[in-house]
């Protein structure tokens, strides 16, 4: 039990795997524009690594280690395909703002380097634990960074429809912010706080 | 016709550059960006692979998803498409041509989840591009990628002996680079207003 709340918890600050890990970084980049986006996102991706890390789990002993790799990337193909059919069908409007990058989980690689550093070597349940811990400090990461461009491109935050800041925020909005140039740099912003808050800088392990 | 092929041309490389306005290809471009040579060696095998991968992808679309209606497996497709032709490209490349096979080999394995040779195929068929204008996208989304690697190398060369704070150091000071990169590459918005009036 101690075992499955530690692979949990890990994902979540421990090996961010936005913040620390730098994985991921299209999508959080792209879609990062309005809170919802983000949070949506970040429940599409979560939805993928669990079911993955889960499926990789339990066919593990019958994958020849030669093929592991096309082998993962079918499977995440799978479930990449059934998130994005379900977003279609009941969440119209947000598949069509998060357009390609729906598909395109399919080459997050959080998701392979799970698959690949945790869920082909664990029992099922940690690695249902791994890929919900994992999805959840994605989701965090890219609610906070979406937030923010949010609300300094916005001056104001719309969380599922309502206005949180009633009629906005008395501040002339950055709409820089809610460009593609705001992304980069409030990324980096918030990587840099995060190193300056627990005094550790990290390497890049930089991919999508 | 001609002119829809330069608009295209014109938007993949600089109003809708691939990585710093529409996100693909993130993970080469700050990965594989800290010397000048790697960052050229890459973007050449990204303009190779993605002009390659644009003409496979829209023959698949078009002469077996697309008549047989199995449109939702479009994904799991193109994945296994793109990872057989890069496999298939190295072989050929190591058999062929050695020199090639020297300079490009080890950036060909990490393309594969490149989400940009991904990206390009989905975008090619969802602006129900033709198959001339899906190679054209193709290669100059990967001309796009390769100037905006090669610029950005040049840049984090001299952050590299540049003092930054400890903090900044690595990605972070990365990213805000390409941020201004970005800034930069906004001027490019309004081309099209400019060459058409």
């Amino acid at each position: 039990m101690r075992g499955l709340l530690h692979d949990f918890r890990n994902g979540i600050i421990p090996e961010n795997p936005l913040l620390r890990l730098v994985l991921g970084t299209c999508p959080a980049l792209a879609v990062s524009t309005a809170v919802m986006n983000g949070f949506w996102m970040g429940v599409a991706v979560t939805f993928v690594l669990t079911g993955s890390n889960l499926l990789i789990s339990l066919i593990r002993g019958v994958i020849p280690a030669r093929v592991r790799i096309p082998c993962f990337i079918v499977v995440i193909a799978t479930f990449a395909t059934v998130v994005d059919l379900t977003m279609n069908a009941f969440l119209p409007e947000m598949h069509r703002i998060l357009g390609i990058f729906v598909p395109l989980i399919v080459v997050n690689c959080i998701i392979l380097a799970r698959a690949e550093a945790f869920a082909s070597r664990k029992p099922a349940l940690n690695a249902v634990a791994d890929g919900l811990g994992m999805g959840l400090g994605f989701t965090l990461a890219l609610v906070a960074i979406s937030s923010i461009r949010e609300i300094l491109g916005t001056a104001n935050l719309v969380v599922a429809g309502w206005p949180v800041f009633g009629a906005g925020l008395p501040f002339n909005p950055a709409q820089v912010m809610v460009m593609p140039p705001g992304a980069f740099i409030v990324f980096g912003l918030i990587i840099a706080a995060l190193n300056l808050l627990t005094r550790r800088s990290r390497r890049p392990g930089a991919c999508c | 016709m001609g002119l829809n092929l330069v608009a295209i041309v014109i938007s993949a490389i600089l109003v809708n550059n691939f990585v710093l306005m529409r996100f693909l290809g993130i993970c080469p471009f700050l990965g594989i960006s800290r010397r000048l040579s790697t960052a050229v060696g890459m973007g050449v095998a990204v303009i190779f692979v993605m002009t390659l991968a644009s003409a496979i992808t829209w023959v698949f679309q078009h002469t077996l998803l697309t008549p047989l209606g199995l449109d939702y497996l479009q994904t799991v497709v193109y994945i296994l498409v793109i990872a057989s032709l890069v496999q298939f490209v190295e072989m050929v490349i190591q058999k062929t041509s050695p020199a090639l096979y020297q300079a490009l080999g080890i950036y060909l394995p990490i393309i594969t989840t490149n989400c940009a040779i991904l990206g390009v195929a989905f975008i090619n068929v969802r602006e129900h591009y033709s198959f001339l204008e899906s190679v054209v996208n193709g290669f100059a989304g990967g001309v796009g990628f390769t100037l905006a690697i090669v610029l950005f190398a040049g840049v984090r060369e001299r952050l590299d002996v540049a003092e930054t704070p400890a903090a900044l150091q690595g990605v972070p000071i990365a990213l805000i680079s390409a941020g201004l990169m970005s800034v930069a590459f906004f001027g490019f918005q309004n081309l099209f207003h400019f060459l058409l009036s």
